[in-house]
């Protein structure tokens, strides 16, 4: 048994009468690098520890729960906040839907997300990637005027969960990324562009992809006009797809849905979207960098389906919005960090690739725009009325192929409209950190506001 | 209680000396205990109350023009010297001779605070979520949720360097967000409001949490009536306190040092030129007491100031912290920042807004014939290199005829930030600030932002209708 989880499970052992109590403990180490003129700009290395408690009581009327995190394993640490989520239960309103998770009987994946090489790579080492990054894009193309920053990160997770409702779950979890911001200039105006390469450890990345990306990002937006408004088909690069999916996946989340906040609620069944679309929840999928062998309650995750074909078909849940619900959990408990609680969300999204390369799909639309990034996505989204206007920048496509770069630009629909108006999905398939992998997506009916 | 008793002076001078040892020029320890505290309720239940403590040093070694930093829970002289250490490996040339650590004598700061709110009755806490709830529900029939939320800090630090300084600050913050959502024939819509100081929690006096829940359940029926906005080029007119976040995003981040010093800001090389209209003047001041950003001294102990960063149009200087300051052999402005021990710090806001004018609001839309009236905007983003921006608007109107008309649907609006600023062409007496939270390269951190009415042109409405 991992220590973290002997750990948690002697927090568990302080039990008072009927009371249940949570534990979720959590092991990290981090390197950040970032390179500039050659040289390191900073370099940070460190570890932290963390816990987080919740205890419930339950009486005929309902249960209640209170919580407290610390960001320290030390035994003082752990009982002051033992003492805090006791004393905080007494003031929650008691709720018969509230509960902590229960084994389910569902098997965990096996899945292997850690690389050793995040440990066996020197930091020496480490430090060149950032640096040899930064050079490279710097001698990529003379209208490279600054490399902003170039970095190397890397994580070695390792956590527990255990309760005294017998849950007892063991996660890990490496990730490595070089990340690259340049800047180019053609004289008269400068563009910025970002590329990234992620994998699970330090030989698993691209440097080259993270180059190519940042450069041709930079480039190609230099001249960037701001185009007359319009309505039409926009398509969308991977990184704009994945970003797109992730607002859909929080329209998804059975708690959203419980709790009147999504536009999805009510319409298990119906055709949300065009029979392309097929959008499932996949942790157990190891492809995916948001991949895990248990959710934030420690229960196994598994794949939901949310929409197949155009047919919604399901929400996600933990075991709360479940029984709010009437269903039982999907294994989909998120849990943003120790001082945050369990609640329901989408992990490891994936759009079912279509045929066509992204090429393809500009030859077969046409006349659009091609949207590279989107901009105040959490400003022009709202997930409950659906409404959908963001800033963009991208270039135009003209007789299937790219022309003009633009920016200063918003496009506007509804999310309910836009996934009716799928007319393409790439078979491009991207895997990105995040909530969700990307690939090329045309949507129809786009307003595109310019001048 | 002071910030000295968070670690004994010996202890931090031996980490200072044994930081510089492999040759630093520069060391610094940051210590820090944090306490938070947060609830929410939700459908007049109150969900669950949260508490959490945090305590930690950040050490960081500077030599020449790199920066090597560690971080450590493990406040023993162990854990720190072995933090020490780590952040002194960029220190490769080794062996520079020890440095002599002279402390100046303390300098310790409190926010004003009469109530700790981890003192606070938590029976309290509850009772004002609920009166939040009340009160949005009261408004009206159509309103149908109520989300109320609380959240205090308090923040004790000390730092020291090896220049000298010594100094702590314990900072205090509390804020109460009220959501609300109403239902009609045409939908959702939405509705929010915060109360935020950098006060004890005597600032969450009942007046202000009623005021908070009836405007943001107002918002939401009024949103209720909302048509699809225009799109296209517009006047838009920003309502006092509403929109100073549009400065903060699209002018104040071009102002930061480090993006001068990469060249990475349309602002670089440009002091002393013309930059905006006549009627910008605009000031970051983290001396403004009781604001979301104030600070007594920032997180490299340096006291927090009022920096005019243009006035009347011209650029007259950027926001500094200790690193970029030092590479242009001037002192910091009092904006080096950091969400927590365990971050670096680096040039921040404070409070940063935009001086009034003379006109009335009134005036200003009676003048203006066809355009966008804002009561609130969202949050927003900005692509440095460009000046590009783009802000949710979550609460506006059509004006029609120097007359504010119809409520519009949420959409966004993009616009230049240097272009903008060009093109203010009016700006009103009824200053207001409103609070935030600013991210930058993954810290958050609270700040002020602040203007009076105001006219915008140039700026693009993201709408769908035609």
């Amino acid at each position: 048994m991992s220590e973290l989880l002997q750990l948690a499970q002697k927090i568990l052992e302080q039990r008072v009468g009927s009371e249940h109590i949570e534990v979720f403990v959590s092991r990290s180490t981090e390197n950040d690098v970032r390179a500039y003129q050659g040289d390191i700009e900073d370099l940070t290395t460190a570890s932290s520890d963390g816990v987080g408690i919740r205890v419930l009581t339950d009486s005929a009327s309902g249960a209640r729960v209170g919580s407290a995190w610390a960001g320290s394993l030390d035994e003082t640490a752990i009982s002051e906040a033992l003492r805090e989520a006791r004393d905080n239960v007494r003031f929650a309103t008691e709720d018969e839907f509230v509960a902590f998770a229960q084994p389910d009987g569902v098997t965990a994946p096996q899945l292997n997300l850690t690389s050793p090489d995040v440990d066996s790579v020197s930091l020496d080492e480490k430090v060149a990637l950032a640096i040899e990054l930064e050079r490279a894009v710097r001698d990529s193309d003379p209208r490279i005027r600054q490399v902003d920053s170039a970095s190397y990160s890397d994580y070695a997770v390792a956590g527990a969960i255990a309760s005294t409702t017998g849950i007892a779950a063991t996660y890990a979890r490496t990730m490595a990324y070089l990340s690259v911001e340049a800047i180019a200039t053609n004289g008269e105006e400068d563009q910025s562009g970002w590329g990234l390469s992620a994998g699970r450890g330090p030989r698993d990345i691209d440097l080259d992809r993270a180059r190519r990306d940042a450069v041709q990002r930079c480039t190609r937006m230099l001249g960037a006009i701001k185009p007359t408004t319009r309505k039409g088909i926009a398509v969308f690069d991977a990184r704009a797809t994945a970003t797109l999916l992730s607002i859909i996946g929080g329209a998804l989340s059975g708690e959203a849905v419980v709790r009147g906040r999504s536009f999805f609620a009510g319409r298990i069944g119906e055709m949300v979207a065009s029979p392309r679309f097929t959008l499932i929840d996949d942790p157990t999928d190891p492809r995916h960098f948001a991949a895990s062998p248990f959710d934030g309650e420690g229960l196994a995750t598994r794949r939901n389906a949310l929409i197949e074909n155009g047919l919604l078909r399901g929400f996600v849940y933990d075991t709360v919005s479940g029984r709010r619900a009437g269903v039982a959990s999907t294994g989909s408990a998120q849990r943003g960090g120790i001082a945050g609680s369990p609640s329901a969300g989408v992990r490891a999204l994936q759009l079912q690739p279509g045929t066509l390369t992204q090429e393809e799909v500009f030859r077969e639309i046409g006349d659009g725009f091609f949207i590279e990034s989107l901009i105040g996505v959490h400003s022009g989204v709202n997930p409950i009325s659906g409404d959908f206007s963001v800033g963009a920048t991208g270039l135009l496509i003209r007789d299937g192929q790219l022309a003009e770069p633009i920016r200063e630009v918003t496009v506007a629909s509804s999310l309910q409209r836009m996934l009716l108006d799928v007319v393409a999905i790439g078979s491009d398939q991207e895997w990105l950190p995040g909530t969700a992998a990307g690939q090329t997506l045309a949507i129809d009916g786009i307003s595109l506001s310019g001048s | 209680m002071t910030t000295a008793t968070l670690i004994d002076q010996n202890l931090v001078e031996k980490v200072l000396t044994a930081a510089t040892a492999r040759g630093g020029d520069f060391a610094e320890i940051f210590v820090e205990d944090r306490q938070a505290n947060s609830a929410t309720l939700d459908q007049r239940r109150i969900e669950e109350l949260t508490s959490g403590r945090e305590r930690g040093a950040g050490i960081r070694v500077v030599i020449g023009e790199t920066t090597g930093f560690a971080h450590t829970a493990d406040l023993s002289e162990r854990g720190l010297l072995k933090a020490a250490e780590a952040a002194a490996a960029v220190a490769r040339s080794g062996g520079g001779g020890t440095k002599t650590v002279a402390l100046e004598s303390y300098r310790d700061n409190t926010t004003r605070a009469t109530e700790l709110p981890h003192d606070v009755d938590k029976a309290r806490k509850v009772e004002l979520m609920l009166l939040a709830d009340d009160v949005a529900r009261s408004q009206g029939s159509a309103i149908s949720q109520v989300q109320v939320g609380l959240g205090d800090t308090s923040r004790r630090f000390l730092v020291a360097n090896t220049d000298g300084v010594f100094a702590g600050d314990h900072q205090v913050r509390t804020r109460f967000n009220v959501q609300t959502v109403a239902v009609g024939d045409t939908g959702m819509q939405t509705g929010y409001r915060p109360v935020a100081a950098t006060r004890g929690f005597e600032w969450m006096t009942p007046e202000r949490i009623s005021e908070a829940a009836s405007k943001a359940a107002q918002q939401a029926l009024t949103k209720l009536a909302s048509r699809p906005a225009p799109s296209g080029d517009l006047p838009v007119v920003l309502a006092g306190g509403s929109g100073g976040i549009l400065f903060h995003e699209a002018c104040g981040h071009g102002l930061e040092s480090d993006a001068i010093l990469k060249q990475a800001s349309v602002y670089a090389g440009m002091v002393g030129e013309k930059v905006a209209s006549d009627l910008v003047t605009l000031i970051d001041d983290g001396t403004m007491v009781d604001e979301w950003g104030y600070l007594a001294i920032d997180d490299e102990g340096r006291p927090s100031a009022r920096n005019v960063l243009i006035e009347n149009g011209v650029l007259t200087d950027y926001m500094w912290d200790y690193m970029r300051a030092r590479k242009e052999g001037r002192v910091s402005s009092g904006n080096g920042r950091r969400q927590t021990y365990a971050h670096l710090p680096m040039v921040r806001m404070t409070n940063t807004y935009l001086m009034a004018g003379t006109q009335t609001p009134e005036e200003i839309i009676a003048s203006t014939s066809y355009g966008v009236y804002v009561a609130q905007l969202g949050g927003g983003q900005v692509n440095p290199t460009t000046g590009d921006f783009v802000f949710g608007m979550t609460e506006a109107y059509l004006i029609e005829n120097g007359e504010i008309t119809t409520p519009l649907r949420e959409c966004n609006l993009i616009g230049n930030g240097p272009a903008v600023l060009k093109r203010v062409d009016a700006v009103a007496n009824d200053f207001s600030t409103a609070p935030g939270t600013c991210g930058k390269d993954g810290q958050q951190v609270p700040v002020g932002t602040g203007q009076a009415t105001m006219r915008l042109t140039g700026v693009t409405i993201g709408g769908t209708a035609a």
